[in-house]
């Protein structure tokens, strides 16, 4: 299995990035060339639909994300959907009926196999990594090991991203935002009821005001779980 | 047989019960938790997994109102499943007093939790381990060499529910199934945090009232959990309002 110590590498090879944008530019390039695939492609989901597309290599990658963003389907969409890896290592046989205009696009443009990842925390949703190559085959065990610390990497970025700070200013401990503790996912669910928004907004109020006070996110989650720190919607 | 034994058969007949079609794995995994607290006379137990970063998880956990999570969740550093799991033997009857040097943080953490002694077996796939069952008492406990049996057999059904979830064709398959089991936990996690802002209650009482909802209308626990996030089921339709806590 993939360590945690490779989550943490592939962060400290972007964090040399100074714009938000070039994080994740970074990380699909990382993804591309320690993988047997031809590219990677990082989109944004809401519940409507793929809502950005944030880093995509050179080439049939791009193409690949932009099918998705304008038709609407595609593996990113369903892996989403599902919260769970999506995997057609032979597109022609097994997609074409599901994604007719996708699996139609992505050959034309000579990509053979598409494989995504989901990148979540519980019911949030964030997006999905893709990877397409030009050749058939199912994904190695290594490289899958591989998606998934990538994954688990993008997650850790886009929540960065969502907090809005300034990575270039400050330095930011990027593995310190994988979150997976018991009580910061309780108290998330709390304070998206106290400021009448969702999970992913209030996870995102809950590491700013631990970003801010420059205390650990546990710490200001146990605060909101024992009810001694409350927020409104003006913390939003 | 004596009734303990007959209890423990209706036990692993009820689990097979649960095993059919698409089950709820993180159900039968607090079934499996709750067995271990009846069968072996323990405070505390839970189920942790290896995510797919070599993280140790924690799946399920009972008793179902526990509030120190945190005595799973830091054997990622140390701890008696960490040992399990690196060694691939069981860890038993170690009195928490004793073991400060062997594992600083954890000894501090059990102990301010009230608890004394505990246990660790492996979850074992095909000579990988894939995580571990910890257990936890209150009073210096020694296990017997049966009733390690029995947590040892306790175990291996958690690992067989996990593969037969779905049927494993690939690798892939089985790192997709700790993903997603653990992702389960989360939602799990968050709805309870919803459920307690609105009723007022700490969120691990919730939880009792969560996998009653979940038991009663046949559902699998996480699709409960997402009905809470995402809106269409109401906090009074889980907690009955009188179970509400009074206005402070």
């Amino acid at each position: 299995m993939a360590k945690m110590d490779r989550v943490a590498e592939l962060l400290a090879e972007v964090q040399g990035s100074t714009t938000p944008s070039g994080f994740a530019d970074r990380l699909v390039h990382v993804g591309r060339d320690a993988m047997n695939v031809t590219g990677v492609g990082l989109s944004l989901m809401s519940g409507a639909g793929p809502s950005a597309v944030v880093a995509a290599t050179e080439g049939s990658a791009q193409l690949i994300e932009e099918l998705q963003f304008s038709l609407g389907e595609g593996p990113c969409v369903d892996s989403v959907k599902s919260g769970r890896p999506v995997m057609h290592g032979d597109l022609a046989l097994t997609a074409t009926q599901l994604w007719p205009g996708f699996t139609a696009g992505a050959l034309d443009a000579g990509v053979r196999a598409v494989f995504a990842f989901p990148l979540q925390v519980g019911a949030i949703t964030l997006g999905a990594l893709d990877f397409c190559r030009d050749a058939i085959g199912p994904l190695d065990d290594g490289d899958v090991q591989e998606a998934v610390a990538l994954a688990a990497a993008a997650t850790a970025l886009l929540l960065h991203l969502q907090m809005g700070s300034q990575p270039g200013e400050v330095p930011v401990d990027l593995a310190g935002h994988l979150v997976d503790r018991a009580v910061v996912h309780q108290a998330s669910g709390m304070i998206a009821v106290q400021i009448e928004a969702d999970l992913a907004d209030a996870l995102t109020v809950l590491r700013a005001r631990a970003f801010a006070s420059g205390r650990p996110i546990v710490d200001v989650a146990r605060d909101v779980v024992s009810r001694n720190l409350r927020f409104t919607r003006d913390d939003l | 047989m004596t009734s303990r034994e007959v209890r423990i058969a209706q036990v692993f007949v009820q689990l097979a019960d649960t095993m059919v079609g698409d089950f709820d794995v993180a159900e039968l995994m607090l079934q499996l938790a709750d067995a271990c607290l009846e069968l072996l006379e323990v405070d505390a137990a839970g189920l942790m997994l290896l995510d797919a970063n070599g993280e140790l998880r924690l799946v399920a956990s009972a008793p179902d109102a526990m509030h120190d999570l945190e005595i799973f969740e830091l054997q990622s550093d140390e701890g008696p499943s960490l040992d399990t799991i690196r060694t691939g033997r069981a860890v038993v009857n170690v009195d928490v007093v004793q073991a400060t040097e062997r594992w600083p943080r954890f000894t501090a953490q059990t102990l301010a939790a009230g608890l004394r002694s505990t246990h660790a077996l492996p979850l074992r796939l095909r000579g990988d381990v894939i995580g571990a069952v910890n257990l936890f008492s209150k009073v210096e406990q020694r296990l017997s060499d049966g009733d390690i049996a029995l947590g040892q057999a306790l175990a291996d059904v958690a690992t067989i529910a996990l593969l037969q979830q779905r049927a494993s064709r690939d690798e892939w398959m089985l790192a997709e199934q700790l993903q997603v089991a653990l992702n389960t936990r989360i939602v799990v996690e968050q709805a309870k945090g919803i459920l307690a802002e609105s009723s007022g209650l700490h969120p691990a009482e919730t939880f009792h009232y969560l996998r009653t909802f979940a038991r009663r209308t046949g559902q699998p626990l996480h699709s409960v959990a997402w009905q809470v996030i995402k809106g269409p089921l109401a906090t009074r339709a889980v907690i009955p309002y009188e179970s509400f806590p009074a206005e402070s």
